[in-house]
């Protein structure tokens, strides 16, 4: 082994005795630190979470929407008014789509009302998402009851349990028969929530829109890959706010750590001069702080990052996703899966340990370089 | 003149004070003057019979939080994630919140929001 990496086991060495020297306040360090990361991991690795749901939910949406609007707001969609989009160049296929919101009575919650595609169900009948039928302890069999939009009472047999892609749509969902929707919702014949478009060429989608523009004024089209990149910026702008309101704390602890670190105890002083007396470089004692530092970072970040991790999966919600979610609250509680990734990780780890890392070893290296006999009797 | 350590805090101290009165009486001063615009808002608000504030202009459910239903945030498709940034600012207002619906008692087995 060559004298370099002797010279690096000996200082770790060192390093492990000097933290178990002084474990109290390393100990207490790794606490706070922890803390800190564990704040700043959550919001990280929840806006993660959630735009991965949102985009998860996206890549089954279909390609192109179009919507009606009329009075300025979104209105429903004339079924004749299909013929004319068909005719477009590159449309193969153009299908009205029923879905709709719906207020649970008992809970105030918003659910989704869809009449699934391809599948045929009776006007009695209904299948959910597992979460809603469990939420509301119905099983497969039994009866959900939704009042209709005159005000009547609806009763449905769930006949079995609907496919979800996302935890939300397992939460939310609830797949009717035609009849039953404009029951539920009032929605008269002729009329659909919007249209979807199958497209020949993916590539051709901005021209599509185009053209559906101009024959017809009143539909809006909606490309999905537009709505993927709103939704990702929209997540990354929300946890940049809550960022923003949590580097007061950040700040704190780094004002903490200089403050710890640039008032090095009359001990460790000492113990630099004392190195410094016995032989040691300038640059062994940065070394020995680097180390130091390094150790307690990754600490607290392992530490931080496994309790943020651990909160996503508790059965309590964590206590940033409401500010996450915004108005997406008036769901029914969903918790979005874990999705945390590499490029997450890194980025916490250099915004909370680099900052410590200097924070502590300059004012260690302003006393190693000044002459050790006034270190120490200092 | 020498001034030490204590006396110059103490100036630095007296010169925020008289700063921060200032600011109080410049405020005092615009808001008398502000009356007649306030009126005039007044006025425009029971004309136009305005029911919120206009604190953002973007989403109509922030725009209007009192006229705000459980369902226009989603309308771009189904399950629809809200996705205004002004709607992190705003959360849904207490009425609208499920766990206050009117003449209901949230299950349970519901979050605490």
């Amino acid at each position: 082994m060559s004298e370099g990496v002797y010279r690096h086991l000996r200082v770790i060495r060192y390093v492990a005795g000097s933290l178990r020297r002084r474990w109290r306040k390393n100990v207490v360090l790794v606490g706070v630190y922890g803390l800190v990361i564990f704040a700043l991991a959550s919001v990280v690795f929840l806006t993660q979470s959630l735009t991965h749901e949102s985009v998860a939910a996206l890549s089954a949406a279909p390609e192109i929407m179009v919507q009606w609007l009329s009075a300025g707001r979104h209105g429903l969609t004339p079924v004749q008014d299909v013929g004319a989009l068909t005719r477009i160049a590159g449309v193969r296929a153009v299908v009205p789509r029923y879905w709709a919101y719906h207020t649970d009575e008992a809970t105030g919650e918003t659910l989704l009302l869809r009449v699934p595609e391809g599948r045929q169900l009776r006007e009695d009948e209904a299948t959910a998402g597992a979460e809603v039928l469990h939420r509301r302890g119905i099983a497969v069999g039994g009866s959900l009851h939704l009042r209709g939009y005159a005000g009547e009472s609806l009763v449905l047999t769930i006949s079995g349990v609907a496919e979800a892609s996302t935890p939300l749509e397992s939460a939310a969902a609830i797949h009717v028969s035609e009849g039953a929707f404009r029951a539920l919702t009032g929605m008269p014949e002729g009329q659909a929530t919007d249209l979807v478009l199958r497209v020949r060429n993916r590539r051709e989608l901005s021209t599509i829109a185009t053209k559906i523009g101009e024959g017809q004024p009143a539909a809006r089209p909606i490309i999905r890959d537009e709505l993927v990149r709103t939704y990702t910026s929209v997540f990354n702008w929300r946890s940049g706010v809550i960022i923003a309101t949590l580097l007061v704390p950040v700040l704190a602890f780094i004002l903490f750590a200089w403050d710890k670190a640039a008032g090095l105890s009359p001990d460790e002083r000492r113990e630099i001069g004392i190195l410094k007396a016995i032989g040691w470089e300038t640059s062994d004692v940065i070394l020995l702080k680097s180390y130091e530092a390094f150790a307690v970072s990754v600490a607290a970040f392992l530490l931080g990052g496994a309790l943020a991790v651990t909160s996503l999966a508790l059965p309590q919600p964590p206590v940033v996703l409401p500010a996450l979610l915004g108005w997406s609250t008036l769901y029914p509680p969903f918790r979005p899966g874990v999705a945390v990734g590499a490029y997450q990780v890194a980025t916490l780890f250099f915004l909370v340990v680099f900052p410590y890392l200097v924070a502590t070893v300059v004012p260690a290296w302003r006393a190693a370089t000044t002459d050790p006999d006034l270190v120490m009797r200092a | 003149m020498q001034l030490n350590r204590s006396a110059t805090f103490l100036v630095v101290v007296a010169l925020l004070l008289a700063i921060g009165l200032l600011v109080g009486l410049d405020a005092a001063r615009r808001r008398s003057g502000a009356e007649a615009r306030f009126a005039a808002n007044r006025a425009l608000a029971r004309w136009f019979e305005v029911t919120d504030l206009c604190l953002f202009t973007e989403a109509r459910y922030t725009r209007h939080p009192s006229l705000a239903d459980r369902h226009s945030p989603f309308q771009d498709y189904p399950l629809a994630m809200e996705h205004f940034p002004s709607g992190s600012l705003l959360l849904p207002p207490a009425h609208l919140a499920a766990a206050n619906h009117p003449g209901v008692t949230p299950s349970p087995e519901r979050d605490p929001r």
